[in-house]
């Protein structure tokens, strides 16, 4: 069944859009990631335009993690104070980055541009996961479970002034460090269109120090107020959010995160480390590949203007 | 459409009344509703004497940039670039017979009938090299894209002055206002032709989103704010009581 969406222009099948969203919501629920960095080059694929597939999957991405954080909220998982701090430098970083979006676009190669900055950040990041979930499964199964001694690792990034204390997350430390996290996320999710997710949950990890349960519902309230951000001014600025492709996304997308969640809640923390981190890396390599290799057709339209 | 139909009728079947070529379309307006998955308008019209009917179905004129890729440190980038000015958003051709037995080369090119007749020229008189290669690749592509038709349609004739050809619109089809010429040639000439504009357009629910998006574009984004958040809440509290 044929529905045509009004900003996109064009008719997209029903049931592939729904299901879309079904796909990025199990994700988003179960790793705590938006699920954008899979949404807008699929919907890309399908023919939507690019500036119109970034800003609507953030319009898909803020409901999916409304729900995503209800669920993770209900399990306790959500630690406001961290929440807030790593916002403070989200909702800076995200109003940064849509501006620079428009402006790349501007100059023409905002495509390279998107594509280089997945690659290197996805390899990265997905490599230095893989190999830490790997050592933390192979280090269970020979010591058993409960042999830890120390909560995570500090260091200066941890040391700066204004400390403050994170009950739920167990941590006491500097404020500066999620400010300026959240920043960078918020920057580079509003420039590739996505929630941010997939950077933030290593870096709450591997950089904060924060407990794995914790991080994912703390990661979709992060992504819930910078999806609320973007979508607001993509759609002020550029006309570009479409409610009606995103309102079909959402149909599958809440189903899909509830799922999420309840897979989630069933796998131990390295097991979702290191699933994530193979989708992750799955992305990368598919990305990379579409750089390196001979495209099938080099040319490419775009129309400038109409009558 | 009743006092149309009824007065091409009158034309067509009545005396002469002195017109070589009348035709019309089934509707001038393509309302493209939520459910829109593409379309067909009916163009239908009669010839006072025996002759061949050629359809030109044209929609608004665009500028439109081709972009190559090219390796560039081991890596397909785009490269080089050709913009073509007044390339139709949309072009499809239908005839009562294949176009080169009724029409010669120079008329051809003139009415631009057919594909490889259309004239693209790059917006940059000066582009040199191989903007030939840009051009079928703009073809190409949108032929791909079903917004010029790649296959020659079927004028079909019921007696020797009624005509009529289906007009198929893709559900990619761009809004604007087209131009549907009729032509009736005769010993390689044109000897009539008429012109007629087809409104596309968006329509109900799909057309007040799009307005409303563009003309409280602040108040469109909150509400797209206010609404997914809503539909998220939702779908978790659903959930909960399941």
């Amino acid at each position: 069944m044929q529905i045509y969406l009004p900003i996109a222009e064009l008719s997209l099948d029903l049931f592939v859009v729904v299901g879309l969203g079904g796909v990025v919501g199990l994700l988003s629920g179960a790793f705590g990631i938006g699920g954008g960095f899979l949404l807008t080059p699929f919907l890309i694929f399908l023919g939507v335009p690019a500036p119109v597939a970034v800003a609507t999957g953030a319009n898909q991405i803020l409901a999916t993690s409304v729900s995503g954080t209800l669920a993770h909220w209900r399990r306790g998982n959500v630690d406001f104070a961290m929440g807030g701090v790593l916002l403070g430098g989200g909702l800076v970083g995200s109003t940064l980055g849509v501006w620079a979006f428009s402006v790349l676009k501007g100059i023409g190669q905002v495509d390279l541009f998107v594509s280089l900055a997945y690659v290197v950040l996805l390899s990265v990041i997905g490599g230095l996961m893989l190999l830490e979930s790997l050592r933390a499964i192979r280090k269970r199964g020979r010591t058993g479970t409960g042999n830890r001694a120390k909560l995570h690792q500090h260091f200066w990034l941890h040391a700066l002034p204004l400390k403050l204390r994170f009950r739920q997350s167990k941590l006491y430390i500097s404020a500066i460090a999620p400010v300026l996290i959240g920043l960078v996320v918020g920057l580079l999710a509003a420039l590739l269109g996505v929630g941010g997710g997939f950077i933030l949950v290593p870096a709450m990890i591997y950089l904060l120090g924060m407990p794995t349960s914790v991080t994912v519902g703390t990661s979709l309230l992060y992504i819930l107020v910078v999806a609320a951000n973007v979508t607001f001014l993509q759609a002020y600025q550029n006309q570009s959010v479409d409610v009606v492709l995103a309102g079909l996304l959402v149909i599958g997308g809440v189903v899909g995160t509830e799922i999420g969640a309840w897979i989630g809640a069933r796998l131990r923390g390295e097991q979702v480390r290191g699933l994530l981190a193979l989708l992750v890396l799955g992305v990368s390599a598919k990305l990379f590949l579409d750089l390196v290799e001979t495209p099938t057709d080099p040319y490419s339209l775009a129309v400038l203007w109409k009558e | 459409m009743p006092v149309v139909l009824a007065t091409l009728i009158h034309s067509a079947i009545g005396p002469a009344a002195g017109q070589p070529l009348v035709a019309d379309l089934s509707s001038h307006l393509v309302a493209i509703t939520t459910g829109f998955a593409g379309t067909q308008v009916l163009l239908f019209g009669a010839i006072e004497e025996e002759g061949d009917v050629v359809v030109l179905v044209r929609g608004p004129g665009t500028d439109t940039v081709v972009r190559r890729k090219g390796k560039f440190w081991g890596l397909w980038v785009n490269r080089e670039d050709v913009a073509f000015a007044g390339v139709p958003a949309f072009y499809a051709v239908a005839s009562s017979r294949p176009l080169d037995q009724i029409a010669p080369p120079t008329l051809r090119a003139r009415y631009q009938l057919g594909v490889d007749r259309l004239r693209l020229s790059p917006v940059d008189p000066a582009a040199t090299g191989e903007v030939a290669a840009f051009r079928d690749a703009l073809i190409r592509q949108k032929q791909e894209s079903r917004l010029f038709v790649a296959e020659v349609g079927k004028v079909s004739f019921l007696g020797q002055r009624l005509f009529r050809t289906p007009l198929d619109f893709p559900s990619n089809l761009p809004t604007g206002t087209y131009s549907v010429e009729v032509l009736l040639l005769r010993g390689g000439e044109v000897v009539a032709a008429q012109t007629t504009p087809l409104i596309v357009s968006k329509d109900g629910f799909s057309a007040e989103v799009y307005d409303f998006a563009h003309a409280h574009a602040a108040l469109y984004g909150l509400l797209a704010v206010v609404l997914g958040t809503l539909a998220g809440w939702l779908g978790g509290v659903v959930f909960r009581r399941a």
